[in-house]
């Protein structure tokens, strides 16, 4: 395995898997402007301050102040990194009109004060940056160029990993002087592309010595910390998935995802037309999720995130009281500011940096304004791979259009979710109500139901839609026809009641009866028992009188 | 004169140089050569890339000549000292 040595540099080590190949030169080249020296010079600082490796740049353009003041926009302290030997600077300057050339000479001026400077700091990483500048200041080229081939080689046994910059110039070829000729181990190329207006840069790793690396383009910004690299450009389609479901915030909503609500680390769009409740609904999810004391990203490209805070807070969603705990961070970001290239590395980065369980893009749909259906679908899904390796769960909205959302062919963004719910309009007796119901939903149980979709001061619920005798009820027909039950509730009630006291009227009258023909049944009872006694009686005073007659007799 | 160790390249620049501040500057000239591997610090306060390099301060501007200064015409022009002709009367 080739030793590497990390960049430090946000994504461009994931992209080498490591880094750049270790005691070896790599070629970065690129037109003016497309961040080369702030590459290297990033390259540099890192590599001091989170590696604790000592390097030397050797500036052959910028003056010394020049560089100093781009660099510490970018919140690296050169002087003090200067001041504890960890970084040293080295401007080479030449000057053409003070040069006069007579004869053979080497470059070994050059060779001594690299190495000086390697070694009083014990570098082990070093930039040459450009060196190219070299052949504006001395004509003699077959010198210059047998030269910076020892040079290379020199850099090769001293054991420094080394960036080489490079000029592209306009004849072709990655640099003005060819300089991919002698740096053949690891070559990055910087671009600036221009498309409907918009910039975007890309990197590309053209060359990487005895390693595997992939050869797409990857996009990338500058900011005020420097460079980001968006490592992702593919769909590996091989993350672990989770089965914990996270619930929605709204309970009826649950109750349809099979009772507990979306997997996390799932992918949820909720499509429908213009003002159907989409942000309500996120917004929703958001509090949830942080309720839950999770973090949330809230990504806005149409309204401003006060304007969507004020908007949820007349539904009873407090959302700012998130924000203040540090749980939610919200952006608005117009889709034309970016190319769509861009908005996917600075979501990266804000992921990386934020690392919520919850990211939602509120609406996607107007991003096709920056490039093609495809492209969107394209970018959305790099976005959705790389959350769900970190298991994050995305939620998008968008407006139905045909052409991203389209419910009849599942084409366009609605075949990447995992689920998707879909809110739509009921129009009937002059009023208009909202329908939601769940169009899929990948790997639970989920109700088939449509149910109507309502918005008041206390939040989002669910209601269950009434079947009237002429279909399905809403808004207020529904109202209408929940009376009209009630009334007959009430009215049957009454008349069961009716009907009760009749029962019971009734049957107070059967039981006097009854109770009367007891009365004549025992009265005759004790009459028959009467008269059996006064039989007994007399069959007894017989006896006895036979008996006493018997009794006379014998005397 | 400013060279990276007696290579070859600097011995002839040395030879070179003495002939020609004997021809043109008889004892009024001093050379200072500063070897690069002994005192590497000071190529940088000079700006020194290729050696051998003969730098000449005074008069400015600063003039610069590298190589084995093998090119008498150049040097001399780069020095600044001209050519003393004998007129004939």
């Amino acid at each position: 395995m080739l030793p590497k040595t990390p960049t430090g540099i946000t994504g461009l080590d994931e992209i080498t898997h490591g880094g750049l190949p270790t005691g070896r030169p790599a070629l970065v080249c690129g037109a003016a402007g497309s961040g080369k020296t702030l590459l290297s010079i990033e390259f540099i600082v890192r590599g001091a301050k989170d590696y604790g490796e000592p390097g030397v740049f050797m500036a052959f353009e910028e003056k010394a102040d020049e560089l100093k003041m781009n660099v510490t926009s970018l919140g690296f302290d050169l002087e003090k990194l200067q001041n504890e030997k960890l970084i040293k600077i080295d401007h080479v300057h030449i000057d053409r009109s003070e040069i006069e050339e007579t004869g053979e000479y080497d470059l070994d001026g050059l060779f001594v004060r690299l190495g000086y400077a390697i070694d009083s700091i014990k570098a082990k990483r070093v930039v040459l940056d450009t060196i190219e500048n070299l052949f504006a200041g001395l004509k003699n080229k077959a010198i210059l160029r047998s030269e910076l081939r020892r040079l290379f080689s020199w850099l090769k046994d001293k054991g420094v990993t080394a960036i080489i910059t490079g000029e592209k110039g306009n004849k072709g070829g990655l640099t003005r002087q060819g300089l991919e000729e002698y740096v053949s181990d690891s070559v990055i190329l910087l671009e600036n592309r221009v498309s409907n207006k918009i910039t975007t840069r890309l990197l590309r790793i053209i060359k990487y010595r005895g390693s595997y690396h992939g050869t797409n383009e990857y996009p990338f910004l500058i900011d005020e910390e420097g460079i980001t690299v968006l490592p992702v450009t593919s769909a590996l389609l091989n993350n672990e998935v989770s089965s914990e479901q996270t619930s929605t915030g709204i309970p009826a909503l649950d109750d349809m995802l099979d009772g507990k609500g979306f997997f996390r680390g799932s992918s949820i769009l909720i499509s429908g037309t213009a003002g159907t409740g989409k942000t309500s609904l996120a917004a929703v999810f958001a509090n949830e999720t942080c309720k839950r004391n999770e973090r949330c990203l809230y990504i806005a490209f149409e309204e401003s995130p006060q304007q969507i805070l004020r908007n949820m807070k007349s539904i009873g969603v407090d959302l700012q009281q998130h924000i203040n705990k540090g749980l939610l961070q919200m952006y608005a970001s117009r889709p034309t500011l970016y190319g769509l290239e861009m908005h996917l590395v600075s979501i990266y980065k804000k992921i990386r940096k934020f690392k919520p369980q919850v990211v939602i893009l509120d609406p996607i749909t107007n991003l096709v304004t920056v490039g093609s259906v495809s492209e969107v679908k394209s970018m959305l899904i790099r976005l959705i791979d790389f959350l769900q390796t970190e298991q994050v769960t995305v939620v998008f909205t968008a407006l139905t259009l045909n052409t991203v959302v389209n419910e009849q062919t599942d084409e366009g963004v609605s075949s990447l979710v995992d689920a998707w719910i879909l809110v739509r309009d009921i129009e009937l007796n002059g009023e208009r109500n909202r329908g939601l119901y769940i169009m899929k939903s990948r790997g639970m149980k989920h109700s088939s139901q449509v149910r109507e979709f309502i918005i008041t001061h206390d939040g989002l619920d669910l209601v269950d839609v009434y079947q009237g005798p002429d279909g399905v009820l809403t808004g207020s027909a529904r109202e209408a026809h929940k009376l009209a039950e009630i009334n007959n509730e009430a009215l049957r009630k009454h008349i069961v009641g009716k009907k009760d006291a009749e029962i019971e009227r009734k049957r107070k009258v059967l039981e006097a009866k009854i109770a009367l023909l007891r009365e004549e049944f025992d009265s005759v009872q004790e009459q028959l028992n009467k008269s059996y006694l006064e039989d007994e009686m007399k069959e007894e005073m017989l006896q006895n009188k036979s008996l006493q007659k018997n009794q006379k007799q014998a005397n | 004169m400013y060279i990276a160790g007696y290579t070859p390249k600097a011995v002839l620049a040395l030879d070179n140089l003495k002939k020609y501040c004997e021809e043109h500057l008889k004892d009024q000239y001093s050379i200072e050569v500063i070897d690069l591997l002994i005192h590497p610090q000071l190529a940088e306060g000079d700006q020194i890339v290729a050696v051998p390099t003969l730098v000449r301060k005074l008069p400015e501007p600063i003039r610069k000549i590298i190589g084995n200064l093998s090119n008498k015409e150049k040097v001399l022009v780069g020095l600044n000292i001209r050519q003393v002709k004998n007129h004939d009367a």
